[in-house]
């Protein structure tokens, strides 16, 4: 008998629980965008998991677009982090608040 | 909260592969987190990322886990640490400043909020109600990568169509972020490759190198050998 889907999903709460402490208590743009990915793939995991625990191909399809999505969102990401980052000297996401009103 | 019977009812191996899977999935996303240099960050984001990957082995989704080892690790990854080089590796993050006062603190609290409440809502509920349009993912006789790409390019053809728009939108969203605003003076600077040219040709050509020459060597002969040398080099 294979894992029971309950251990999937704690580990998926547990990445996603890292991923979203690391971005709110991160002050680096870059790692607090890979926190993002984190969190994106423990949402992952747990698509997969019901995928599984259901029979159900939705799931993994729904991976599959987030995967395109996530390669999307970074390379746009990270092309405004590089054009704002270009000519500062830290990398502190705080720096950036010439858009405050 | 007692555990269902079902929970603890694994193979051997099949425990084994999660627990150490899933071992490396969360020291990988704990170093995510903790690392000061942001390009072991993105090593421990590689790890977490092929925890998962045998994470998805281990649930029969063949296909996904090798995308997110060639997407995400082989890809997204390289990128990230890409940007992390321009941008240069060892920059300041400051932290001594705190915008939003007890931001962390109660970054913590909500983490751990959350993380007990999932948990606790992991214990053996689970959503009923009718199947998706796609199908089943689990039949005997059929690969996963024929049944995924059957509900890619049938019930799912438009959303598959729609991402191919987006990931342009995203090429061309890249392409002018990473474009230099033109500016004003633009037209009369010189070109990156006729640079030395015009310098030569506006200073002379004794200004640059003769004066080292001559006082490391004394003689005329030399500098008139080397000036034609060095003008056979640069001319194409």
């Amino acid at each position: 008998m294979t894992i029971h889907a309950s251990w999937y999903l704690t580990l998926g709460a547990v990445l996603f629980t890292i991923g979203a402490v690391g971005l709110l208590v991160r002050r680096n743009v870059l790692v607090m965008f890979m926190c993002i990915e984190l969190m994106l793939n423990a949402a992952n995991l747990t698509f997969v998991t019901f995928a599984r625990e259901l029979n159900d191909t939705g799931g993994q399809v729904a991976v599959f677009f987030v995967l395109v999505v996530a390669a999307a969102e970074v390379v746009v990401g990270l092309g405004v982090i590089v054009a704002i980052f270009r000519r500062r000297v830290g990398a502190t996401a705080d720096d950036v608040h010439m858009l405050k009103g | 909260m007692s555990i269902h019977p079902a929970v603890l009812a694994a193979t051997i191996p099949d425990s084994i592969t999660f627990a150490i899977a899933a071992a490396i999935s969360v020291i990988g996303a704990l170093g995510v987190v903790l690392s000061r240099n942001p390009v072991h960050s993105a090593l421990m984001l590689v790890m977490t990322l092929f925890g998962v990957a045998v994470l998805f082995v281990e649930e029969n989704a063949q296909f996904l886990a090798a995308v997110q080892v060639i997407v995400y690790a082989g890809a997204i990854v390289v990128l990230f640490l890409f940007v992390i080089m321009l941008l240069g590796v060892d920059r300041r993050e400051v932290t001594e400043r705190d915008p939003l006062r007890g931001q962390r603190a109660v970054a913590l609290l909500l983490g751990i909020l959350g993380l007990v409440e999932v948990i606790l809502l992991a214990g053996g509920k689970w959503p009923t109600g009718a199947h998706s349009a796609a199908g089943a993912i689990n039949v005997t006789g059929r690969s996963n990568v024929a049944l995924l790409g059957d509900a890619v390019f049938t019930t799912y053809l438009l959303p598959f169509e729609i991402t191919s728009a987006l990931l342009v939108i995203a090429v061309i969203g890249a392409v002018v972020l990473a474009r230099r605003p033109r500016q004003a003076g633009d037209r009369e600077q010189p070109q990156i490759g006729g640079g030395d040219i015009i310098t030569a040709d506006v200073l002379g050509p004794d200004s640059l190198i003769r004066p080292e020459i001559e006082e490391a060597t004394g003689s005329s002969d030399v500098h008139e050998e080397l000036d034609k040398s060095s003008f056979e080099r640069s001319d194409p």
